[in-house]
């Protein structure tokens, strides 16, 4: 055996190739199954794609960092449950691109935020977090309250959304902007059409100002977290998860 | 063939940018490193929008795996294929190429983090222009590596450039599937990746694990099997142990990356293998610790007179230390009670900062006196001196990390006597100024080791003359 390997030694090309066919399995292996859908993502009623606002917010998150502390994926283990709710499912994700499960909790699991906590508190707390936890190592976002959200090329965020596998409509995709202006407002002429193209909207003022800024998408991102499956109607079959 | 008195004309000026680079990055991104340090204990240091925690700690990561690592990987990798292959570097432009285009991909990636240009992947940070960028300084990289091994006048290839070979290779893989994206105007930064939910997890820290296992891991190895030997003045302990230490490494490491996804909506059966394999992987990596150790037998005297060797076999001690408990932690019951906690950042701190950078460290010292043509380091006091400073600046940061983390852990999932959560989220916070202070410490101590190793290392360059006497050996030039 290790006589034969100077053949390899010898040839660059050769030990190129063992290389890639050497990495190559694990990989295969573990990932190219999971693309049969079926037996990777249980359905569950209730979960739709984001709004054009929590899309915005979404991306607000992204651009923060807020992964690097926050995780949102509740393990099934007794205290997760107990402290922030439900565990996560596969299919809460699957329309992130990229996910954001996360893998540091410097502050608690965000994956069942959403309600828990009105409007008002998480634009104080986003400003100055210390102001309403004063042992918080959080940074202030307070430049997000002065800031427009740029919702002009939305539908061009949703466009390419789409390329990549999340099922935006085509009137969906026309109306992103109007969708967005909507939810962002205290009743809107546009809510019922935005309501009859998203189930469980919430369509509000959400930082009390007159302008339609980062905050408010980043709130309505914040408050739809974790509250769109329908998890009082999902069946658990037993089979599929152990560790409880 | 060239008679072996005969010293081919090596390209030694590239490797003395990628080793200036290594120096300037590897001080940036520990300076960046002791400041969001300082931001976790005292909040008020997170001044205004572009510099927050959320923002400079990709650009801590970056700076320190891929602009302070990546280019000790470049300076190595150029110095060792060409001694080994005995040619010189193929493509003198192309290598220069590579220099510069590295550098660019580094500002460019960082310029996007403080000014909020991230895919908000985890270690794959920069955007779609970016990692396009990347790929084709790393197709010139693979070009100019392999060109140089098709050149040797050496029958073999040394196993240190397979280990090379491999990390360029697989990196070269990784790069491409985890970026695979589609941006959302081609003049705009911002792009949606093509994986979503479970299997942009799976994906994600299938690169995620093997950046560690291949850039950090397989790319400082190829260090190891050169310069430890060089540095010892002995042969590698077993050339058996070499090729079955390469193969299973390779092989194994692919494997791990769910054991970051356990108990997620991951299916079982993928964190199971993650698992697996991750705890099959500590035979490899402790047969290629022993096999750099044990290179030493007969030779044990220098590591008593040369502060150097001391970093390399120091380095050798942290990456078994971090072998051993990584695959603890990957096991499910562990990683439980260590993942979302503190405990992970020293797990990979004692490998970032014990066995990258210390084995990074002892290349350098042994680069910078025969790039410049020196008959030695200015001082090995110096390096002796930087040598411990940073042991024990190490030494507090993974210490206060396992307190703080498994502490945290415990917290989280600690009742009280009705059967209530005892503890709040922001309790486990409050409970951890203490070692986020003692880590803030111990970060200060390492960055300052390498401020006495560029100073030491300015002078050696300039051919200030030692101000202590040396061991014989050390006199001799080495090439």
């Amino acid at each position: 055996m290790f006589n034969s390997h100077k053949a390899v030694e010898k040839n660059s090309i050769l030990m190129l190739i063992f290389v890639v066919i050497t990495i190559s399995i694990g990989g295969i292996i573990e990932i190219v199954p999971l693309f049969r859908m079926e037996t990777t993502i249980e359905p569950v009623k209730g979960v739709r794609p984001y709004t054009p606002l929590e899309l915005a917010g979404y991306n607000v998150y992204l651009r923060e960092g807020c992964y690097g502390c926050h995780s949102q994926q509740v393990r099934p283990l007794r205290d997760e449950v107990e402290r922030y709710g439900h565990y996560s499912l596969a299919a809460e994700s699957m329309y992130d691109h990229p996910f954001q499960w996360g893998s540091k909790r410097t502050g608690p699991d965000l994956a069942r935020l959403g309600g828990k906590y009105s409007d008002d508190w998480h634009v104080a707390h986003m400003i100055k977090p210390q102001s309403l936890v004063p042992e918080s190592i959080m940074p202030g976002y307070a430049h997000l309250v002065n800031k427009g959200v740029k919702l002009e090329d939305i539908a061009d965020h949703m466009i390419a959304l789409r390329m990549v596998g999340v099922p935006y409509t085509d009137e969906q995709i026309e109306n992103a902007y109007a969708d967005a202006l909507a939810q962002a407002a205290n009743d809107s002429d546009g809510l019922d059409g935005l309501m009859s193209r998203y189930n469980k909207v919430n369509a509000r003022n959400f930082d009390g100002q007159s302008t339609t800024t980062e905050m408010d998408a980043l709130v309505a991102y914040l408050q739809v977290l974790g509250t769109l499956a329908d998890l009082q109607d999902y069946k658990h079959d037993g089979t599929q998860r152990s560790g409880r | 063939m060239t008679s072996l008195a005969e010293k081919p004309n090596y390209n030694d000026e590239i490797v003395k940018l990628f080793t200036i680079a290594t120096v300037f990055w590897g001080v940036t991104g520990f300076l960046v490193g002791v400041f969001i340090a300082l931001q976790m204990a005292f909040p008020a240091l997170n001044i205004g929008e572009y510099l927050t925690f959320g923002r400079l700690r990709p650009l801590h990561t970056s700076a320190v795996i891929f602009a302070f690592g990546g280019n000790a990987l470049f300076a190595t990798s150029y110095f060792c294929v060409q001694r080994t292959c005995r040619t010189r570097l193929w493509g003198d432009g192309w290598a220069k190429f590579t220099f510069w285009g590295y550098q660019f991909f580094i500002v460019l990636a960082a310029l996007g983090y403080v000014t909020g240009v991230t895919q908000a992947k985890e270690y794959a940070e920069p955007e779609w222009y970016a990692d396009l960028w990347l790929t084709i300084v790393w197709v010139a990289y693979l070009i100019v590596f392999l060109m140089t091994l098709k050149n040797r006048k050496e029958p073999h290839i040394y196993v240190a450039n397979w280990f090379f070979l491999g990390f360029i290779v697989t990196v070269a893989v990784l790069h491409l599937v985890n970026n695979i994206s589609i941006p959302v105007s081609i003049f705009g930064a911002k792009s949606y990746p093509l994986w979503g939910g479970v299997q942009s997890a799976m994906i994600q820290w299938w690169y995620g694990h093997n950046a560690v296992g291949f850039f950090l891991t397989a790319g400082f190895l190829g260090i190891m099997y050169y310069f430890v030997p060089k540095r010892a003045g002995r042969p590698v302990y077993s050339y058996r142990l070499s090729i079955l230490h390469f193969w299973s490494l390779i092989f194994m490491y692919i494997w791990a990356g769910p054991h970051h996804l356990h108990y997620t909506a991951l299916p079982d059966w993928a964190q199971t293998l993650g698992m697996t394999f991750s705890i099959m992987l500590w035979m490899p990596s402790w047969g290629g610790m022993i096999n750099g150790m044990m290179t030493l037998s007969g030779a044990w005297h220098k590591l008593r007179e040369d502060p150097v060797l001391k970093f390399m076999i120091i380095s050798l001690a942290f990456y078994g230390m971090s072998t051993f408990e990584g695959p603890l932690m990957s096991i499910k019951a562990v990683n439980a009670l260590s993942h979302y906690t503190d405990w992970t950042i020293g797990h990979v701190h004692s490998g970032a900062l014990g066995w990258v950078a210390f084995i990074s460290f002892g290349a350098v010292y042994h680069l910078v006196p025969i790039l410049w043509k020196r008959n030695g380091l200015y001082s090995l006091k110096l390096v002796n001196t930087h040598l411990w400073i940073a042991t024990i600046g190490i030494v507090l940061y993974i210490a206060s990390m396992w307190v703080s983390g498994i502490m945290e852990g415990l917290m989280w999932r600690s009742y009280d006597a009705l059967g209530f959560l005892e503890y709040s989220f922001v309790e486990t916070v409050q409970a951890k100024f203490i070692p986020y202070l003692i880590r803030a410490f111990g970060g200060i101590l390492f960055l300052t080791g390498s401020l006495i190793m560029v100073y030491n290392l300015i002078r050696t360059a300039r051919g200030d003359s030692a101000p202590e006497t040396r061991p014989a050996y050390l006199e001799t030039v080495h090439v």
